[in-house]
């Protein structure tokens, strides 16, 4: 019996094993990307995703409430809100590719989407790379103190402790322009929320998106600070020299002012993060006009 | 909410299947390519001709030296920048788990052949078979039975490994555990225990069959 399986096998391997006999040393062929270097244009023009009747946007697949999925399947959040008004202007459908933060870019310089609508703040590095359009949210930092003791503007960090993660904005910002303020350092996220709920700072400052929405899941604690310091926008972008989708996403933006629709898709979306005492226009952007 | 409630919302837990369905599609289509074309490349690396073995020597160093991270961003990226030709995530991961399963069963073959005596070669010959059917009647059934172990554990390895899919669009079921974590994050922070603790529980009734197929025929071929 036992020689009888293993035997079996033999048949099965040898007789694959000649039906390709013809396609011998095939791998290492598989390696080689070839020479013909044809970097044409990667990019679809507006008129060529039309044509084709859909329009592929990458957002994110895990960044609740920006862009996730949800326990039906659906892709849910702010930036896919804006995504199916695209498809929807555009006249055709929409196919959502799930992005990752690291591969946002190169999904666009390999045109492997038409647009990245992943959260995707606006830097100088990033613009050499990718053509943004104009921005549709912003990003400040906040900070989050006990309801008790309220941490309202800077100068009630006098003579306090305020916690920040190493490496982010929140402590370049502080140690550049508020020199005097106390730092408390942390790693991670969930130890600076922790050293918050233990007494251990008086405040806790990082992006106001982060802070907005913990304080909200956490009674007791508020966002005193909802903008503070550079501001940063969040903005589509499309290929390098994609112009016509660029200047039809900048006219969608524009034209969309009219009848608020980022303040809609708040409501939609983000509202239930951040609950209604939040100052909505900390966050959205619209009409590409940052004030 | 309850973190295990989370499984059960929506059709979570189909999407969890049908994510394992993805990771094991791209394990299996890899591991059948890589047997057949493994089988060439061992043949190849044991031929006397030196300049054939270093090919396939300079091959097997390469795929073990990249990352398999780097060698799926070159698929999946670096391909549409050189050649201009747009794979699918699936495909491209196809692609690269069977450059890597080639070179690591190229191996294994080589040192199943290498580890049959070499009378056995000459003493098939002197019965005057043929150089093909030296291969096919003595040396390979004696070849496979040392092989047969090592391929489910590599079957095993490439089932694990297909997790780095995820970055380049692949939603396996890795990824589809993350999007509910995420999706429940504000209702259920505990999620995630359960939802990895689930995922677990799924690679583990894929693999542990495996591991004891592979245990038993190891057994087996000792006792014969």
């Amino acid at each position: 019996m036992k020689i009888l399986s293993v035997k079996k096998i033999i048949a099965v391997i040898s007789a694959a094993a000649m039906a390709l006999s013809f396609a011998a040393c095939s791998d290492s062929s598989e390696t080689d990307g070839g020479d013909s270097s044809s970097s044409a244009a990667v990019y679809r023009t507006v008129d060529e995703i039309k044509e084709s009747g859909k329009v592929e946007i990458g957002v994110f697949s895990d960044k609740n409430p920006f862009g996730y999925v949800d326990n039906n399947g659906e892709y849910q959040g702010y930036d896919v809100y804006f995504a199916q008004r695209i498809a929807q202007d555009l006249g055709v459908e929409l196919d959502l590719v799930s992005v990752e933060a690291a591969n946002r870019v190169e999904y666009l310089t390999t045109g492997k989407v038409d647009i990245i609508l992943a959260n995707f703040t606006v830097t100088e590095e990033r613009a050499e790379k990718v053509d943004f359009a104009l921005p549709y949210m912003k990003v400040a930092l906040g900070v989050v103190s006990p309801e008790d003791a309220v941490i309202a503007s800077v100068d009630d960090l006098a003579g306090k402790k305020l916690i920040v993660v190493k490496g982010t904005t929140a402590e370049q910002y502080f140690t550049e322009n508020y020199p005097d303020t106390e730092l408390v350092k942390y790693d991670e996220y969930n130890e600076a929320y922790s050293a918050l709920q233990d007494g251990r700072g008086d405040a806790f400052s990082t992006d106001n998106t982060e802070v907005l929405a913990w304080a909200m899941q956490n009674p007791g604690f508020t966002v005193g600070i909802e903008s503070l310091g550079n501001l940063d926008t969040i903005a589509p972008a499309v290929t390098k020299g994609n112009e016509t989708l660029l200047q039809w996403i900048n006219d969608e933006i524009t034209a969309l002012a009219d009848e608020q629709f980022f303040h809609a898709d708040y409501d939609a979306t983000l509202a239930a993060v951040y609950g209604d005492t939040v100052d909505k226009e900390n966050l959205i952007v619209e009409g590409g006009i940052v004030e | 909410m309850q973190g295990y409630e989370v499984l059960f919302q929506g059709n979570n837990f189909l999407r969890l299947l049908g994510g394992l369905w993805v990771t094991v599609r791209i394990a299996l289509i890899s591991i059948v390519f890589s047997i057949i074309l493994g089988i060439f490349l061992g043949t190849a690396m044991r031929m006397k001709n030196r300049a054939v073995r270093a090919v396939c020597r300079v091959y097997l160093e390469f795929v073990r030296i990249m990352p398999q991270l780097v060698l799926l961003f070159i698929a999946f990226f670096g391909i549409v920048k050189l050649t201009g030709i747009s794979l699918d995530g699936e495909t491209a991961s196809i692609i690269v788990f069977t450059i890597w399963g080639t070179a690591e069963m190229g191996d294994l073959v080589r040192s199943a052949f290498s580890s049959v005596p070499k009378h056995q070669y000459e003493s098939a010959e002197a019965l005057g078979l043929n150089k093909f059917s030296v291969y096919l009647y003595v040396i390979l059934p004696q070849a496979v039975r040392s092989l047969i172990p090592n391929l489910i554990n590599l079957s095993m390895r490439m089932i694990q490994t297909t997790a780095f899919v995820s970055l380049i669009g692949v939603t396996e079921v890795l990824k589809v555990g993350k999007q509910i974590i995420d999706a429940n994050r504000y209702d259920a922070p505990n999620a995630a225990l359960w939802v990895y603790g689930t995922i677990f529980l799924m690679y583990f009734v894929i693999c542990f069959p495996l591991s004891m197929l592979s245990r038993q025929l190891a057994r087996k071929i000792k006792r014969s």
